[in-house]
């Protein structure tokens, strides 16, 4: 753990002469060479900072890019961003090796960018399926046609998957991508010799929608609806880290009744995803009346939603510089009253799973991320505060409202299906407290501030209720978008997702699913 | 020890009792925009997705587009906006309901296309107790084989292609498709790109959509119980 002085000691010793530290807006910020990136990040981790995302940005001119990684330190708010230029033709030094939370960023970057990362232990397949795309597309470069379509299926090379496992009768038994009832689509390879999950793979990006790509050259304005729409169940949280953004390149300020009523509305849609993660939890278990329970206070909270905000999952709420209309004052006291409510009902729930043990026994001591694993692979949100993480942007880099609310975050360290689900229900009695006195001690006054588009570049941040988001941005001299970059939290937790699963039995799976409570959506974009 | 089933009767009955009577709860549906006369035409240009457009007699409004941006809710010229959840429509060129033989049992199969949380919170509603799926005699099924009906969500990315066309031919005739949310009519916010198809239709042929985005649980309900012929569809397009 580390004070700032010794943060900036250490950027100074590693930058380079000529461009040196700069510090504004609380952050710190080093220029350094492709070389110096590996050492410098291992000794930032060393230092207990957090690793938050990688921006690769395309140079305007050449065929270069500049990559940005950005860490944060947990305990003294402090954003670190290390800049790094690539010239022409030349590779980049891998950090995965050294910082494991960094893997999936590399990978993600090599496919869509085609930099390649020396010394990664892993790239190739990954965002783009070999199966489906042509091997040299890299669709995020700026030359190419967001319009134009390049896969036909079966153009690709034949893909088969990594196989670990070297048994008598072993197989690779694929879940997905079109598999249950109703789960989102992806892949999961379960290696076993008959029974027990020995090691498994999960293969995503099944849903990739290009959004970073289709949203380039694209007014701000329109892409408030793909921030809400990439991942519509923690729209609100995207959508106010995306406007954000855009305020701080701006250098608008929110007025404070939207500042508490965003917050207000991000624990609202945290409730309900909560609510929901429980009820499939509860369905997995086979426990049918938990599910319907479950469900029962999450269509509660989405017509509460509905009522109050014209909207079930609180899309057309948010926009640069505050809210897009003024809630009034009825609604709200019907929205606390309601809230206040399905909490209530939730604690009976909780009570009547805890007691419950056809359920506990299958997620106790199951699905475990042991808090080393949970460390090494940077997992974010409820999955890491249940592993011994106490990881929380809210706490770590208050924004908004959250700089003068003081926020309550449940920890846990078994690492369980059960550990995740009391994190569950404390974080939802939490952000029902947090609603009822925000909206008790609710400023009156604007909801919006004019926040023109201007060129700029930005960083936001928000506590998804997955987790952490990071929302980069950069606006053109034009106020159009020339780069955002969507750190989604199920970017980390995916990545961690299959180690959980080890030593399980084959019928565990979709509980340990369950239990992780992660959006394939918002990780594939 | 489990009083589970004692739990569950106590609670009653909590399902809508949708369609004999009228479900007006709020907060059950976003609604959506109305075509109007009375609107001078300023709204049109605040729509982000051209669902809204200037007609002779006022305002129409192409529900296709419509993604309950609020834009045209709030604000001066304000459209009026339903609260209604009927809203399933043919589509172009789509066959017709599957007739009497599924009034009492229908299959359904859920493909996730690259629809984003919403459409899916949506759709694991409408077997929840509020809505109830199976008094209708409508269910879920976990393979196309054993599928009447192929309920799809989201743009149609590049890699979910292969595997809808598979599922849709693996299912017995006769069949039918419906395509849910805005992104699988057209691509919604995605639009068509190198990513995402662009709709459903794309990839493989479409009898009904259900405009919104995302639907609520009862405009899912109601497009199935069009799929039998037991509501009506209405159009996509409405003037004024």
């Amino acid at each position: 753990m580390s004070g700032r002085a010794e943060l900036l000691d250490l950027l100074a010793a590693n930058a380079r002469p000529d461009v040196g530290v700069g510090g504004a807006h609380g952050a710190l910020r080093a220029e350094v060479t492709p070389k110096a990136v590996p050492d410098l990040a291992a000794k930032l981790i060393e230092h207990g900072c957090q690793f938050a995302t990688l921006v690769v940005e395309p140079a305007r001119a050449d065929g270069g890019f500049t990559l940005r990684y950005f860490f944060y330190a947990a305990n003294d708010a402090t954003l670190i961003e290390i800049t790094a230029a690539i010239a022409p033709g030349s590779s980049a030094l891998a950090i995965a090796d050294r910082v494991h939370a960094a893997d999936w960023h590399e990978r993600e970057a090599e496919d869509l960018y085609g930099i390649r990362f020396e010394g990664h232990p892993f790239l190739g397949d990954f965002v783009l399926h070999d199966t489906v795309w042509p091997e040299d597309v890299a669709p995020m470069r700026r030359v190419f046609d967001p319009h134009r379509r390049v896969a036909e299926s079966g153009l690709g090379t034949a893909w088969r998957p990594r196989r670990i496992l070297d048994e008598a009768g072993a197989i690779a038994f694929p879940v997905g991508p079109i598999w249950g009832d109703y789960h989102e689509a992806g892949l999961w390879l379960l290696e076993t010799p008959g029974e027990q999950i020995r090691q498994a793979q999960s293969r995503l990006f099944y849903k990739y929608r290009g959004v970073e790509k289709i949203a380039e050259s694209q007014t701000p304005d329109h892409c408030v609806l793909l921030a809400e729409r990439f991942s519509g169940n923690s729209a609100f949280a995207h959508a106010s880290a995306y406007c954000r953004a855009l305020e701080r390149i701006a250098g608008c300020s929110v007025p404070a009744r939207a500042r508490a009523l965003r917050a207000v509305f991000a624990e609202l849609e945290r409730m309900r995803y909560h609510a929901a993660a429980i009820a499939e939890l509860a369905g997995s278990t086979a426990l049918a009346v938990g599910k319907s329970m479950g469900q029962e206070i999450e269509e509660r909270l989405l017509r509460l939603t509905g009522e109050v905000c014209r909207h079930r999952y609180l899309f057309g709420v948010c926009a640069p510089g505050g809210l897009a209309w003024q809630p009034d004052n009825a609604a709200l006291r019907r929205l606390r009253t309601g809230v206040t409510d399905a909490a209530r009902e939730l604690v009976g729930l909780e009570r009547l799973l805890a007691h419950s043990s056809s359920c506990l026994d299958r997620i106790e001591e199951m699905g475990t991320l042991t808090p080393e694993l949970a460390q090494s692979y940077g997992v974010v949100g409820p999955v890491a505060r249940a592993s011994g993480q106490k990881l929380d942007l809210r706490l770590a880099l208050p924004y908004g409202a959250y700089a003068d609310t003081p926020v309550e975050v449940p920890l846990e360290v078994e690492g369980d299906g059960y550990a995740r689900l009391r994190v569950w229900f404390a974080e939802i009695r939490s952000s029902a407290a947090m609603i009822e006195s925000l909206l008790l001690d609710l400023p009156d006054g604007a909801i919006t501030e004019a926040c023109p588009p201007t060129e700029g570049v930005a960083l936001a941040w928000v506590e998804a209720p997955a987790g952490a988001a990071f929302h980069w941005l950069r606006l053109d001299g034009d106020g159009r978008i020339a780069r955002w970059r969507i750190g989604p939290p199920g970017f980390r937790n995916w990545h961690a997702f299959h180690r959980a699963l080890k030593g399980a039995a084959f019928q565990d799976f979709p509980i340990i699913l369950a239990s992780f409570g992660l959006s394939v959506a918002e990780n594939d974009r | 020890m489990s009083a589970w089933p004692l739990y569950s009767l106590l609670r009653g009955i909590r399902t809508t009792r949708w369609p004999r009577q009228e479900e007006t709860a709020p907060g059950v549906s976003p609604g959506r925009p109305q075509p109007s006369a009375d609107a001078s035409g300023a709204v049109v240009g605040r729509c982000p997705t051209a669902a809204l457009m200037r007609i002779a007699n006022g305002v129409a409004v192409d529900f296709a587009r419509c993604v309950h941006c609020q834009r045209c809710l709030h604000g001066e010229d304000a459209l009026p906006w339903s609260r209604d959840f009927a809203w399933t429509a043919h589509a172009p060129e789509g066959r017709s309901s599957l007739g009497r033989r599924f009034r009492r049992s229908l299959h359904v199969r859920y493909i996730d296309a690259g629809a984003c949380g919403g459409c899916m919170g949506e759709v694991r509603l409408i077997d929840a107790p509020p809505y109830n799926l199976h008094r209708f005699g409508i269910f879920i099924t976990a393979t196309p084989r054993d599928a009447d009906v192929l309920l799809v969500g989201g743009p149609v990315t590049e890699a979910m292609r292969m595997p809808l066309r598979k599922a849709y031919e693996a299912m017995p005739e006769p069949k039918r498709v419906v395509a849910m949310g805005v992104c699988a009519i057209n691509g919604g916010v995605f639009g068509k790109s190198f990513a995402s198809a662009g709709g459903v239709a794309e990839v493989v042929p479409v009898d009904f959509v259900i405009p919104g985005c995302p639907p609520p649980p009862l405009a899912i309900i109601h497009a199935l119980l069009a799929v039998t012929g037991r509501a009506q569809t209405h159009a996509s397009e409405q003037q004024p």
